[in-house]
C-alpha cells in the first residue's frame, strides 16, 4: 500500500529515520525533505552519519526505523521492488566504484541495457552524449585504470545520470581526489545543479556547498542539528556544534 | 636457500633498489644470473656439470645398476611403447577436456550458491557446503573405484554402463569440489562497494554477480585454476583403474606385463610432461603477469 505523500510536489522526504550498526545508533532519527529541482548539501564531521543517510536513502542499507519518500511513493514500504527504487535514484561513491573489467562506455551502459532494458544502440547514444557533455567522449574505449581520479569519478557520475535518475546523491565524491583534480568533477556538479537535478550532497567542500546548495544540513551524531540557507550556516550558526565544526573547517583551511 | 627470510618474496633481492615493477620469472630458474653476467653463467654451467656428475656416477655405480637400466631404460622397449601409448594417451585428452568444461561450470554453481546471502538460500548453501566437505575429504581414486565399478554393476535402465563413463564423473565430482573452493576464493576477493556499486545501479543481485563479481572473481583465479586442471590431467591415469578399454597409463601396464620391463611406464610419463609442463610454465607466466600488473597498479 503506496501512501502519497501530503503536499506531492516533494521529490524526496525523510521522516524519523533511524539506523543502528550492532548496538552503534548511527542515525537518530533524521528528518529531511526536497523539493524538486532542489539541491541540499549535508556537512559534518566524518561518522556524523552523512554516508549512512545516503546509503539508506539508495535503499542499500536496511532501515531500523522511519520512513522514507520518492516522489510521494512509500520507498520503505514492505514488499517493495527495491531494484525499481534504485533505478529512479543515483548514488556517487567517494572511491567512484567503476567495474574495472568493463571500458568506459560499457560502464554507463551496463545498467542501461540490463537494468532498465534499453536496446544496446539507444544506451550506448545515451552514453555517449553524456560523455561529450563533459569532456570525456574520447575515453569511452578505456578501462578504468587509464583515467585519473578526477575523470574516474566524472565518469562514475556519468554512470548514474545515464539511468536518467530522479534524485542524485553524491557521496564525499571529491573526498579522494587530488586537490588539483576536484575542480573538473565540481564544475560538472555546478552544471547538474544549474540544469535543475535534485541532489543530495554530502560534502566537505564547504565553498562549493555556499555556492551551489539553497540549503545546508549540519549533521552530528546522527541528527539533523541545524539546517538552513547557507549564507546563514555559515555565517552565524545558532548551534555551538556547529560552529565548532566549522571553526575546525577554517583551521584546516578548506574554507 | 641463499636468501635470508626465503618464502615470501624472495625474488625482490634480484633486483636493484627500487626497480620491484619488473615482470619476473617465477620458475627462478635464473635467479640472480643476471646481475653476475658472464661470471655467472660460468659458474652456473661448472656448477651444474658437477653436479649431474656426481648424480650419474652414484647412479651408475649403484650395485644394480645394470638391471635397473634394463627393465626401465630400455631404449627399443621406449620406443616401441611410445608408439602404443601415444594414441591411447589422446583418451586421456580426451577424458579431461570433456571433465574440465563439466568442472568449470558445475563448481561455479557451487560457488555460487554458496555466496547466495539470507535465510532463504540457507539449504542451497548448506549443499554446497556439505558437497565440497564430502568431495575434498575423499581421496579421488576411492571415488573412481566406487563409481566406475559401482553405478555399472547396478545395471540401472537407461543409465551409462561404461565405467570409464563413470570413472570421469568420478573426476568430475571431485574436482569441482577443489575448483569450488577456488571460484569462491575469487568471489570473496570482491570488494564489497563493486557490489553496492552494482545494486545501486538497479540491477539484481543475480546480474550483480554475473556482470560484475564472476567475471572479475574468474580473472583473478585463472591461475589456480589452471593449476587445478593441471592436477585433473594427471589424474585422468585414475581411470586406468576401472576400466577395460586402455588409456595411457593402462596400456602402459599392458605393456609391462607382456614384456616385464618397466620401460613402457617412462614412455606414459612422457605423455604427460608433454602437456603439463607448458600449462604449468603458462600459470607461472600467469601469475608473474599478475603481480607485476598489480604492482605497477599500486604504483600509480
Amino acid at each position: 500500500m503506496t501512501v502519497p505523500s501530503s503536499d506531492g510536489s516533494g521529490a524526496l522526504r525523510v521522516e524519523g529515520l533511524h539506523k543502528s550498526f550492532g548496538k552503534l545508533e548511527v542515525l537518530r532519527g533524521i528528518d529531511l525533505q526536497l523539493a524538486e529541482h532542489e539541491v541540499v548539501c549535508l556537512i559534518g564531521a566524518s561518522g556524523s552519519g552523512k554516508s549512512t543517510l545516503l546509503r539508506c536513502i539508495d535503499l542499500l542499507e536496511p532501515i531500523d526505523g522511519g520512513r522514507i519518500f520518492v516522489h510521494g511513493e512509500e520507498v520503505t514500504a514492505r514488499g517493495i521492488d527495491v531494484n525499481r527504487i534504485r533505478r529512479r535514484i543515483g548514488i556517487v561513491f567517494q572511491a567512484f566504484n567503476l567495474f574495472p573489467h568493463m571500458t568506459v562506455l560499457r560502464n554507463v551502459t551496463l545498467a542501461q541495457t540490463e537494468a532498465l532494458k534499453l536496446p544496446r544502440a539507444e544506451a550506448e547514444a545515451r552514453a555517449v552524449e553524456l560523455l561529450e557533455r563533459f569532456g570525456l567522449a574520447e575515453k569511452k574505449d578505456d578501462y578504468p585504470d587509464r583515467l585519473s581520479g578526477g575523470q574516474q569519478q566524472r565518469v562514475a557520475i556519468i554512470r548514474s545520470l545515464a539511468m536518467q535518475p530522479d534524485i542524485l546523491l553524491l557521496d564525499e565524491v571529491t573526498s579522494a581526489l587530488d586537490p588539483e583534480l576536484v575542480a573538473g568533477v565540481l564544475d560538472l556538479i555546478r552544471e547538474l545543479a544549474a540544469g535543475g537535478m535534485t541532489m543530495v550532497i554530502a560534502t566537505h567542500e564547504m565553498g562549493f556547498a555556499r555556492d551551489t546548495a539553497r540549503r545546508v544540513c549540519f549533521l552530528d551524531e546522527g541528527v539533523i542539528l541545524e539546517e538552513g540557507p547557507p549564507e546563514r550556516i555559515f555565517t552565524e550558526p545558532h548551534e555551538e556544534r556547529t560552529k565548532r565544526f566549522l571553526q575546525s573547517i577554517i583551521e584546516a583551511g578548506r574554507m | 636457500m641463499s636468501v635470508p627470510g626465503g618464502g615470501g618474496a624472495p625474488e625482490l633481492y634480484e633486483l636493484p633498489p627500487g626497480r620491484t615493477d619488473l615482470p619476473r620469472s617465477r620458475s627462478r630458474l635464473f635467479a640472480g644470473l643476471r646481475q653476475e653476467g658472464a661470471k655467472g653463467v660460468l659458474i652456473a654451467v661448472v656448477s651444474t656439470i658437477a653436479v649431474f656428475a656426481v648424480l650419474t656416477v652414484v647412479i651408475v655405480r649403484s650395485p644394480n645398476w645394470p638391471t635397473v637400466r634394463q627393465s626401465f631404460f630400455d631404449w627399443q622397449q621406449f620406443k616401441s611403447s611410445l608408439a602404443d601409448v601415444a594414441p591411447k594417451f589422446l583418451r586421456n585428452i580426451q577424458y579431461f577436456m570433456i571433465a574440465e568444461v563439466f568442472i568449470l561450470s558445475w563448481a561455479l554453481l557451487l560457488a555460487v550458491m554458496r555466496s547466495l546471502p539470507g535465510p532463504v538460500f540457507f539449504p542451497l548453501r548448506l549443499i554446497s557446503i556439505g558437497y565440497t566437505d564430502l568431495f575434498r575429504g575423499i581421496p579421488t581414486i576411492l571415488i573412481v573405484y566406487l563409481l566406475g565399478f559401482g553405478v555399472p554393476a547396478m545395471q540401472l535402465p537407461g543409465v551409462p554402463r561404461s565405467n570409464a563413463f563413470w570413472a570421469v564423473v568420478a573426476l568430475i565430482l571431485s574436482y569441482s569440489a577443489y575448483v569450488a573452493e577456488v571460484y569462491r576464493a575469487g568471489i570473496e576477493s570482491i570488494h564489497p562497494s563493486q557490489i553496492a556499486s552494482a545494486r545501486s545501479l538497479g540491477l539484481t543481485r543475480l546480474q550483480s554477480l554475473r556482470f560484475v563479481v564472476i567475471p572479475q572473481a574468474i580473472r583473478r583465479v585463472i591461475p589456480p585454476l589452471l593449476n587445478d586442471f593441471v592436477g585433473l590431467q594427471k589424474d585422468t591415469a585414475l581411470v586406468a583403474f576401472v576400466v577395460a578399454i586402455p588409456e595411457a597409463f593402462k596400456q602402459g601396464q599392458l605393456d609391462v606385463s607382456a614384456t616385464f620391463n618397466y620401460t613402457p611406464l617412462l614412455a606414459v610419463a612422457l605423455m604427460f610432461l608433454i602437456i603439463t609442463i607448458p600449462m604449468t610454465r603458462l600459470v607461472d607466466w600467469l601469475i608473474a603477469r599478475e603481480r607485476a600488473k598489480r604492482q605497477g597498479g599500486a604504483a600509480l
